[in-house]
Parts: structure tokens; sequence; C-alpha cells
């Protein structure tokens, strides 16, 4: 990673010139009439991931995981066999619900009712299903529209009741948490047999054929690339500043490379699962969503300064009931798929779901201040918590000892969300 | 050019003041319960001048400045824009008047870049609803050049920035709103001295932008080297008028604190120990 700072640091400063030779000749404005070039702070790798400090200590954790049990497992610990289990769809689940909470917190807020919610969805639509014998859409859709509905009474209570989320989510979760036990009328486990539901991440079916399962990364990729160089085009053409074309092709590498090698060890195994495939297109849709569009900004503003959001003329109202709705709506997927994938629902909710949900996100790098972070933050969080509870699994270490690592891990990345922001406040003045 | 104390609506003190006033205000009266803030205060802005607004604390700078920005509407008085009589209640209602105001806490978003935050709230956008970054980052370069504000980049976040950088975003959103006045409150509270003198050239730019431009400030110092003319309110009134061309902080002073100005120019000037 070293080498990618130092050779996009080089190329800026003749970039920067090129446009001001350009900028003074024709064009009626100039960047380097506003953009000093010397004041250019080093940032090359914040830019990366769009001015977010958070990656560089996660990607350093993460590291630190895969060689430490690589070395003590003897190797096993990168088996594609063992890979393919580690980012299959046991995780799915907790990384949905991971995405979801991240919409809340880069409000700033917290949503303690994700793993309730996910599991009460999860009821409603086995209970339509295998009860009720409602079509599967049916069952299905009234899973989503529930999570809607609660995401709706959870926003409404944090943003026009002005009730501290924590206390909001965290009273839904019991709550919640109840009323499955009430539906479920004292069954402890509702084994699911919809064949539908059960092939979502429960069958030995539920993977994309091999023609999807490489092509649907290709093409995601390629879009990508087609995207970036669009606008490095387009920027060209404006005559704005643009990143050096040595950053544009190792941006473009780094990402194909990242696809080839996790498509590569799972299509090793049985083929890219449905699970990963969906949560994969979740996380590329919010950060469409995040990143390109008015709402996504919006978001980010009214995470990172309320009153100013409010002033600018955004209806932070609105923005906070949307993110709140969006985050149950997130965590009900999550638990249909949890439910596919154990062909059952249990009226016990893991209790590990909600800490390993919110921790992947902000272990991943996402403030719990509000306002900064990445979606996909929340892969290399579920990578992390995954990684810590498979390799000690492979130890032969209990839940005991992954539990207490995870804790000391999840200390630590919110120390460092804590301490970066001090030190970014000092530098900033 | 113009004569001295001018506490008159219509004194033409410099060539730029010529025809009506592109915001004027009449018999402005505010109470906040028995407590009378604004009796009766006639206020008024020219396109392309500065107008400081001064008093001492509780003179109702601040109740005089919300009545403008939509935030505390009046209780009765006329307000005129271009000319035209208003109704200004909300500060939507005032930036749809082409009235911006700059807070002192500046209202931005730190975790955003620069972009970001000029066009918060009001984003362009692609036919199909994305944001669309290109155009956004040339009106930005062009606001800032206008403004002759110098930044690492437009794309840095708004945190990493000086607090006269910070001040020249906040300014930079008004005028690419396109304001007819930009109200300024204590802009350089707080500053270095080269951040100040980024500040005060900031809002001479917008001046020559052909903006009517309101500074709140307690500095006189900095009031007399951006201001046309100066504004003073005591105890809800406005006592004075100056042009700061044939008027010494003396004079400021003395109206501020509503000392006789013979008084003080006898205590040889120092208006601090005349304050009362």
């Amino acid at each position: 990673m070293g080498d990618i700072i130092e050779q996009n640091q080089t190329p800026e400063p003749s970039e920067a010139s090129q446009v001001d030779a350009f900028g003074a000749g024709k064009e009626p404005f100039s960047a380097a009439a506003v953009e000093v070039p010397s004041y250019t702070p080093r940032q090359t790798f914040r830019q990366l991931f769009r001015g977010d400090l958070g990656f560089i200590p996660v990607i350093i954790t993460l590291a630190i995981v895969v060689i430490y049990f690589t070395i003590v497992t003897g190797g096993v610990f990168l088996y594609p066999e063992n890979l393919s289990n580690l980012v299959g769809p046991q995780i799915g689940s907790v990384a949905i619900l991971g995405l979801g909470s991240i919409l809340v917190l880069l409000l700033g807020e917290i949503d303690l009712s994700v793993a309730s919610v996910s599991v009460l969805c999860a009821v409603i639509m086995a209970i339509l299903s295998e009860r009720s014998g409602a079509p599967t859409w049916v069952a299905i859709g009234a899973a989503l529209v529930s999570g809607a509905l609660i995401g709706l009474i959870n926003g409404f209570f944090v943003a026009v009741l002005r009730v501290p989320s924590f206390i909001v989510t965290l009273a839904g979760s019991i709550g919640y948490a109840g009323l499955l036990l009430h539906l479920l009328n004292g069954q402890a486990t509702l084994p699911i047999r919809n064949p539908f539901i059960d092939a979502i991440a429960g069958s030995s079916q539920s993977f994309l054929p091999d023609s999807l399962g490489i092509g649907l990364p290709a093409l995601g990729v390629i879009l990508y690339a087609v995207g970036v160089i669009y606008g490095y085009v387009s920027r060209k053409r404006a005559g704005l500043r643009t990143i050096s074309t040595t950053r544009l092709i190792v941006q473009i590498v780094l990402v194909a490379v990242l696809a080839v090698v996790s498509v590569g060890v799972l299509e090793s195994e049985h083929g890219v699962p449905y699970t990963t495939a969906l949560f994969v297109g979740l996380i590329i849709l919010f950060w469409l969503i995040l990143t390109k569009t008015s709402f996504g900004r919006h978001i980010y503003a009214v995470g990172g300064n309320a009153e100013a959001a409010r002033r600018a003329g955004i209806n932070v109202v609105g923005i906070r009931i949307a993110a709140f709705t969006l985050c149950s709506v997130l965590a009900a997927i999550g638990g249909i798929v949890a439910a596919s994938y154990g062909n059952s629902v249990a009226s016990q909710i893991d209790p590990t779901l909600l800490l390993n949900a919110i921790a992947a996100a902000v272990i991943g790098g996402v403030s719990l201040f509000g306002g900064r972070g990445s979606v996909w933050a929340i892969i290399l969080g579920v990578l992390i918590i995954g990684g810590l509870i498979n390799g000690l699994s492979l130890l032969s270490q209990g839940t005991d000892i992954s539990e207490m690592v995870e804790g000391i891990v999840l200390l630590f990345a919110v120390t460092v969300d804590a301490v970066l922001r001090r030190l970014q406040a000092r530098t900033g003045r | 050019m113009a004569d001295s104390i001018t506490p008159s609506v219509g004194a033409v003190s410099s060539p730029t003041f010529r025809g009506r006033p592109i915001l004027q205000m009449r018999g402005i009266t505010k109470s906040f319960g028995a407590v009378r803030a604004l009796g009766g205060v006639d206020f008024e802005v020219y396109a392309g001048e500065v107008v400081a607004l001064v008093g001492d604390n509780g003179a109702g700078k601040s109740t005089l400045v919300k009545t403008i920005a939509g935030v505390g509407p009046a209780d009765s008085g006329e307000i005129f824009v271009d000319g035209m009589a208003v109704k200004i209640t909300s500060p939507q209602m005032a930036n749809r008047l082409g009235i911006e105001t700059v807070y002192q806490d500046l209202a931005l978003c730190d975790n955003l870049d620069v972009v970001s935050n000029l066009f918060l709230g009001h984003e362009e956008l692609t036919p199909w609803r994305s944001l669309s970054e290109v155009p956004m980052e040339k009106r930005t370069l062009e606001v800032l050049r206008t403004l002759d504000v110098k930044i690492p980049s437009i794309r840095s976040l708004v945190a990493s920035l000086s607090g006269g950088q910070r001040q020249s975003i906040a300014v930079a959103k008004s005028l690419l709103r396109k304001a007819k006045v930009v109200l300024l409150d204590e802009p350089t509270a707080a500053l270095g001295v080269a951040q100040t003198r980024q500040v005060l050239n900031l809002i001479l730019r917008l001046r020559d932008q052909g903006l009517g431009v309101v500074v709140i400030s307690h500095n006189l110092a900095d009031v007399f080297e951006v201001a046309d003319r100066v504004i003073v309110l005591r105890l809800g009134k406005r006592v004075a008028t100056f042009d700061v061309k044939n008027t010494t902080s003396e004079q400021v002073v003395a109206a501020i604190t509503g000392a006789e100005f013979g008084e003080l120019m006898s205590s040889g000037g120092n208006g601090a120990s005349e304050g009362r």
C-alpha cells in the first residue's frame, strides 16, 4: 500500500500545473486560482475512500488477524474451503443487519432493535407461509412491510418526538422480542418447509450458477471501470483537477483483483452463494445511494451537523425517519436470510447477533459520532469478526475466548475512531 | 465627500448609493413580553455598500438581524426588498427574497467537503437524479475565485480548513445562492490577524459584486476598515448613522454608549472611561 501513496504523490504537482497553464489560457476560471497545489495535504489514501482515515487501521487489523491465524493454523486458515466458509451464508445475515446499522450510525444514532426486528420479521414470514399457507411472495412481502413499519415507528419517536434513539430502540428490542414469542405462541422452533424461502440460503442449491457467479462480478468491475474513466474524462474536459492516471489504473486494478480473488475463492468450492450476491448487491446499491444521490449526501450532512443541514433546507426529520426505516427493512431482509439458512425460525434471539452487526459496522470504521464511514466498512468489519470467530474455532477455542477477543477489538476500533477524530480536529485549525 | 453625521435615510454619501435601497425597513418593533427590544427602527442597505450595525450588548442588533433573517419576525413595521413590500416570516422566505445570513457558528458540515457544503440542500442533479459533480465543482471554483479564496482543494473536508477559510466557504454559500443582501454576524470574532484580513477582504469582494452587506461587529477597527456606513443602535433605537470617511471611532463609541461627544473628547478620546 505504501508505494501506492508514493506513486500518487509524485504526479500531482505536474497535473496541477497543467491545469494551471490550461486554465489561465482559455478557461473563464482556473482551478489553480483557487486550489493552491502547494497546500494539497497528503491525503491520497483518504481520497481513495472518500475522506476517511478510518480504513487504514481497519485494514491493518484485518491483516493482523489473517496473518496471525494463517501462521498458528499452519496455513489452514487460508484454504479455500475455510475462506468460503468464512464469507459464506452464515455471515450474510450479520452483514445485512450491519449494513442497516450503518445508515443509522451515519446519523449519529443507534438502532439496538435490529436483531429483534430481524427475527420478528422472519417469524411473521414463517407464520404466514407455514401456518396460514399464504403464498411465498405474500409472506416475504409481509416481513419486509413489517420491517418498514417498525422502522417508521422507531424513526417517528426519534425524529419527531426527539426521544434518544438508544432508548427508543432498546424499548423496541425488548417489545419486539416479546411480540415474536407471542406470535409463536409457545413454539420454540418453527420449521420452514417452503422450498422457495429455503432456497435463499439454506439448501445445497443456494449458489449462483458459474455463469452468473463469474459474470456478475465481471460486469460489476467493467461498469466500475467505465464509471471511473468516464468521470476522469469528463473532469479533464471540464478543466477540473483530476486524479493521476497512475492512480486511476491502480484503483481499477485493485478493485478487479479484489473481485477476482473473492470470486476465485468461492468458485473453487461451491460457487457464489445467493446470500453473498445479495449482500454485495445491497452494499453496492447503498454505496451508490450514499455517495451519488442527494439523499445520501443529506444523510452525511445530518450526521455531521444537523443544525447546518436544517438551515440548508434539508428535511432533517424526513431523513432520520427514512434511515431508520431502511435500517429495519434491511434487518427484515437479514432475518429472512437467517431463517432460510436455518430452515426455521426460533423464539430465541441469538444474543450475539445485535452485537456482531453493530460491532462489524464500528470495527469497519463507521463513526459512532455520525457522519463518517462508508458502507464498505461492513465487509471489513464482518471479515474481521468472522475471521476471529473462524480462526479461534480452528484452534478449537470456544465462544468464550472469541467473544473476549472480539470485545477487545471493538474497544480498539472505537478508541481509534475517537483518537483520529481528535487528531483531525487538532490539525484542522 | 459627504457630510458628517447623517441620521437621514436618503443621504447620498457615495456614488454607489444611488436609487432606492435594496433592503429597507421602516418602524420595526419587536417585544419580548414586557421588554421592548426594538422600538421603531429604520434600516436600509444599498446595493454595493457595506453597512456596519454596531451597538452595545442588548442594543437590539441581534434582534434586528433576526427580523431580517426571518428567524424572529418583527411585531410591526414595513420591509421592502427592491422597493417591494414583503413580509419575512421564516428563514426560507428570507432566502427566497435573496437575503442570506452567515451566523457566527457558520453552519457548515465538517464531515463534508467544500463542494458538498456549498451545494448542501441545493445539489445539482443529472437527468437520472444522481449528483452532478462536474458542474458543481465548476461553479465552486468560479465563486471561490470571485471571492479570492485560496484553499488546498475544493474536495478537502471543511474540518481541515482554517477559521478564515471556513468563514469564506460560509460566505461563498450565500453568493452561490444569488443573494442580494448578506448578513454577517460577528465575522471576525475568534479569528487571528491574518484570518481577519482574509475575511475583511472577502467582505469587500462581496460589495464589489454589487451585494448589500450588513456586518454586525464589536470590533470598531474592522468596522472602519470595510464599512461604508455605520448604523448605531442603542436601547432598541437607531441613534446615529455615520459615513466612515469622515468619522472617528470616538464619535461612534460616543453614539454607542450614549456619552456626550464633547465630554468624550475632553477626556482624551478614551471612550471606555466614559462608557455609561
